[in-house]
């Protein structure tokens, strides 16, 4: 090829690049591009020259433009019109024929070329896309396909129960697990609805919250729910609702997850039932019983009224200290068998409360004598001896009834009442039931009030001492007086003894209180004694059973005698028969002693209790007190009871045999105190001479103010 | 994403895939009607968009090309289409064999083809995933196989970004694959976008709007939203050019468009610690 041919080639290559590039992309710089065409060009131009003429080389080219991605719709038109615009032009032979008809046939081959390999390459690129679009779709579905096999293997092996019903109950499928469960297959399954699942005991929460999710208003819920097995046995679960929607958000299926807890609830069942119950008899516990209590109030509704009889063995502890705790664990575990069996039926409990202790519980009692009846049953159940490792046991139990209407009560105050009830049942001598008294219990309330209250009245000063004349009947003169104590209760107002004495002797106060008032009432006769000189009364003070059995009264006495300068004989001490009488030796002693100090001894209320009148001479007594109630039958002033009279007479003929002054006490009227002159009874007491009454009463007296 | 990864993806020949429309643009036959409808309508109202699209493919090769320059041997083509010519392992195994390149693309169309199409080639990964989870990609097996991240890594988003709208945040896309990547590593991206002062001609806003409702919505950006993907790293020069005037391999190839062309490319070195 001469240089000027391959100079004109160059030029040519050079506008057919221009043409081209932008056509289509092609991976190649411009000068690449460039180059590419012109190599095409010269063997073009070869072939335009070649001898012999062949058009193979012009389907080359045309093939070679299309393997190089000069595929564009484009490339090709310029192409051939700029092969037959310039090529020969820029060759230097333009307008030669036998080029130009040359040229003419490789420009055909060439466009043929590019055709056969553009179709070729579009085929193949055609079928890689197509190929590639089922490859993908194999992907997908081989994708889709694993998942679904990994959904339906943890739906098969889940060890959850898996269950899909569509919105109208009908069951589709479960898995194994919950096959397992509730021992139907999936094809028994399939004939029930969803709702042939309800069963009696489901919450009414379970169903509405369903009926909530079928009709879309909500996604899932959870609930506790029990299922019947195919053999008749029943399933505790956890059960999860969902609710899956299609594209649009209607309602498709329900999947329902269960899971068996059967073994967690019958485990708690144990221990709940451990914890409410009683080891020993088996009976409900306290706890339980507190429960159903409870229960009783917060369900009125149901029941109005309701019973308790709280129930205490008599005299366990005996039992148990002397035969054994065996024994008496096995006594109790009896005794709770007979409470059980005769106390049987609805709305009916039998609780042990501890120890020897047992509570009975009746629901919608109709009043009073439902419980008793109950109680009766029980006392009678309770009365066949009991046969333990050898003994014939008999026991007996006290029972505390309360009944009443639940509204204005609470459980607390009626298992307080029950227990008050009991005791007294306790109190009023065992083997009984005692009804529950409204007014009893005030009674006990007030005085448990006054026994609270009175320690601190004596610090207050609440407490104050009356004086009471004694004159001997003789010549009316006043001769003693008795201190009787008095209590202004703030709440109560004024107390006599009778209310509150008994109540000190329980606890103990009686002791101090004593001491005040013989302290109060020495001080007084010391008074009297500066004032009216011989005239001047001795004092009479009581002294309770607890008093004289304390260890400190000679003490006491003694001291009290000397801090107020006192002579011992205006001292005089009254004791109740019973103190005297029915005594060790100690309080004996102390009699002597206060007696050798030169202090009277009184036996109080003489007549009413039962005297050894042999041992009686044998007292360091003074003085006798004929009680009140032997004044009745000498009152009337045209008539007397003569046993009474005789009774009076033997009395002073008694104490007159032995030495001792007698005092009649209660003398109302004149009769009286003329009989009693005239039977020859000492000394008269009561509201005939004075009542009792402040000291300034006894001032005005021996003054001979009245 | 609401589908879960394992879905089978959306294969419907009756709607217009980004790949295949590009494929059409750049000549190939690697489309279907659907595709190429839209391709020719967009072309016959803006004839100037077949040159656009092949200045992004352009600067794909030559942006490899001066990657390999610099000594980089790892690539990750995220949104890598259809493998027309001149695809990334052809330009990068040419000047080195054991270069590897990992490409990633949510079309599975376009999954499947470059998978048959590398059959055979272990340098070579293709990656089914959302571009959009930098984590996921990170983490695949494909990328374990063939990328060692202590080594520079050149991760090249060409013709990409402009398919994630601002509140998909691609700013943040480009982040989560940047923290993944050794010093030295590369970012190159090219992106459609114009300056502030440019005035977009009615035929592109035209053909963008059958583009958007036919195929995917575009976000086009400015050269400040550009600029900042590259944060965290050096811009390589020229910085931010359009993408014609990137490193062109003749005067000619920038001509005139070089001013008005509607897109921004650079690269980006990722800075030492």
């Amino acid at each position: 090829m001469s240089p000027a041919v391959l100079a004109g080639a160059e030029v040519f290559a050079r506008s057919w690049a221009t043409a081209v590039i932008g056509s289509s992309y092609v991976p190649m710089t411009r000068a690449e591009v460039a180059q590419h065409l012109q190599d095409l060009t010269e063997r073009l131009v070869e072939a335009l020259f070649a001898t012999p003429f062949r058009t193979a080389p012009g389907h080359e080219i045309g093939s070679r433009l299309v393997d190089a991605h000069f595929t564009g719709t484009d490339t090709l038109g310029r192409t051939v019109q700029l092969l037959g615009d310039d090529l020969l032009v820029e060759l230097g032979f333009p307008g030669d024929a036998r080029l130009t008809s040359r040229l003419a046939a490789l420009q055909g081959a060439l466009a043929a070329g590019y055709a056969r390999a553009l179709r070729e390459r579009t085929l193949a690129e055609q079928e890689a896309i197509r190929a590639a679009v089922l490859d993908a779709r194999d992907q997908a579905e081989s994708m889709l396909r694993a998942s679904e096999a990994r959904f339906r293997a943890m739906f098969t092996e889940a060890a959850i129960g898996i269950g899909i019903a569509a919105i109208d109950g009908r069951i589709l499928d479960v898995n194994q697990a919950l096959q397992d469960m509730l021992g139907f297959s999936v094809e028994e399954m399939r004939q029930y609805n969803v709702r042939d699942l309800m069963h009696p005991e489901d919450a009414g929460s379970v169903w509405r919250l369903y009926d909530q999710l079928i009709a879309g208003e909500c996604d899932h819920y959870r609930a506790e729910k029990r299922f019947h097995r195919a053999d008749g046995e029943q399933v505790w679960t956890h059960l999860t609702l969902s609710l899956v929607r299609d594209d649009h958000g209607e309602p498709q299926y329900q999947v329902a997850m269960i899971e068996d807890v059967t073994d967690r609830h019958l485990l708690q069942n144990r221990l709940r039932y451990q914890a409410l119950h009683d080891p020993l008899t088996g009976l409900p516990n306290r706890a339980l019983f507190l429960e159903r209590l409870g229960r009783v109030f917060n369900n009125r509704a149901k029941h109005v009224r309701a019973g308790l009889c709280y129930l205490d063995l008599d005299g366990f502890k005996v039992i148990n200290d002397s035969l054994g705790h065996d024994t008496g664990d096995q006594l109790l575990v009896e005794v709770g068998r007979r409470l059980d069996h005769s106390v049987s039926g609805e709305g009916k409990l039998v609780a042990r409360m501890g120890g020897d202790e047992f509570v009975i519980l009746v629901e919608g009692s109709s009043g009073e004598q439902d419980i008793v009846d109950v109680a009766d049953r029980v006392l009678t159940e309770l009365e066949a001896p009991i046969r333990i490792a050898g003994h014939e046991l008999s026991v007996s139990a006290s029972i505390g009834i309360v009944e009443r209407q639940l509204s204005g009560t609470t459980s607390a105050d009626m298992m307080r009442d029950a227990d008050i009830t009991l005791y007294w049942a306790k109190a009023d001598g065992k083997a009984r039931w005692a009804l529950y008294d409204p007014e009893r219990n005030a009674r006990e309330v007030a005085r448990f009030t006054l026994s609270a209250t009175m320690p601190r009245a004596l610090e207050r000063g609440e407490f104050y001492v009356e004086y009471q004349p004694l004159v001997r009947l003789e010549d009316s003169t006043v001769t003693g007086v008795e201190a009787l104590v008095r209590w202004q209760h703030p709440e109560f107002g004024r107390l006599a003894p009778d209310r509150f004495i008994e109540l000190a002797e329980e606890t103990g106060l009686i002791v101090p209180l004593g001491r005040w008032v013989l302290r109060k009432a020495c001080e007084e006769a010391r008074r009297w004694l500066e004032e009216f000189g011989d005239a001047a009364p001795f004092v009479s003070v009581n002294l309770a059973v607890r008093q004289s059995r304390d260890p400190e009264l000679v003490r006491d006495v003694k001291r009290i005698l000397d801090e107020c300068a006192l002579p011992p004989h205006h001292l005089q001490l009254e004791l109740t028969e019973s103190a005297i009488m029915g005594t060790a030796d100690e309080p004996l002693e102390a009699l002597r002693a206060l007696c050798d100090m030169g202090v009277r001894i009184a036996i109080d209320d003489f007549g009413t209790g039962y005297s050894n009148l042999a041992y009686l001479k044998h007292l360091p007594v003074h003085e006798l007190k004929i009680a009140g109630s032997f004044m009745e039958g000498l009152r009337a002033e045209n008539e007397e009871d003569p046993v009474d009279a005789q009774i009076v007479a033997t009395l002073v003929q008694l104490a007159h045999a032995l030495s001792l002054g007698v005092t009649a006490e209660g003398v109302e009227t004149p009769a009286q105190a003329a009989r009693l002159l005239r039977l020859g009874c000492d000394t008269g007491q009561g509201w005939f001479f004075a009542r009792p009454g402040p000291p300034e009463n006894i001032d005005s007296l021996l003054r001979g103010d009245l | 994403m609401e589908r879960p990864n394992w879905a089978p993806g959306d294969i419907d020949l009756e709607r217009p895939s980004v790949a295949r429309v590009y494929d059409y643009w750049l000549g190939g036959a690697h489309n279907f009607a659907a595709d190429r409808a839209v391709g020719q309508k967009t072309l016959e109202i803006m004839p100037e968009l077949r040159g656009v699209v092949l200045n992004h493919r352009a600067f794909l090769r030559r942006a490899v090309r001066h990657l390999l320059g610099r000594g980089v041997r790892q690539f990750l083509d995220l949104g890598s289409g259809i493998p027309t010519v001149g695809n990334v392992h052809e330009i990068a195994q040419a000047a080195d064999p054991e270069a590897r390149i990992v490409y990633v693309d949510l079309d599975p169309v376009a999954v499947a083809h470059s998978l048959s199409l590398l059959g055979g080639n272990d340098h070579v990964s293709v990656l089914h995933a959302d571009v959009r989870d930098p984590a996921g990609v990170l983490a695949s097996d494909e990328v374990d196989k063939q990328l060692d991240f202590d080594e520079p890594v050149a991760v090249l988003m060409i013709a990409l970004l402009h398919f994630v709208p601002d509140e998909e945040d691609p700013w943040a896309v480009v982040g989560g694959y940047r923290d993944r990547l050794a010093p030295g590593s590369f970012l190159a991206v090219s992106h459609a976008g114009y300056d502030e002062t440019d005035v977009e001609t009615d035929a592109s806003v035209r053909a963008r709007r059958i583009y958007d409702r036919s195929v995917t919505r575009m976000t086009f950006r400015n050269r400040a939203e550009f600029t900042r993907l590259f944060d965290g790293f050096t811009l390589v020069e020229p910085g931010v050019v359009r993408v014609p005037a990137w490193h062109p391999e003749s005067p000619a190839d920038v001509e005139e468009s070089g001013e008005r062309f509607p897109g921004f490319a650079a690269l980006g070195r990722k800075a030492q610690r």
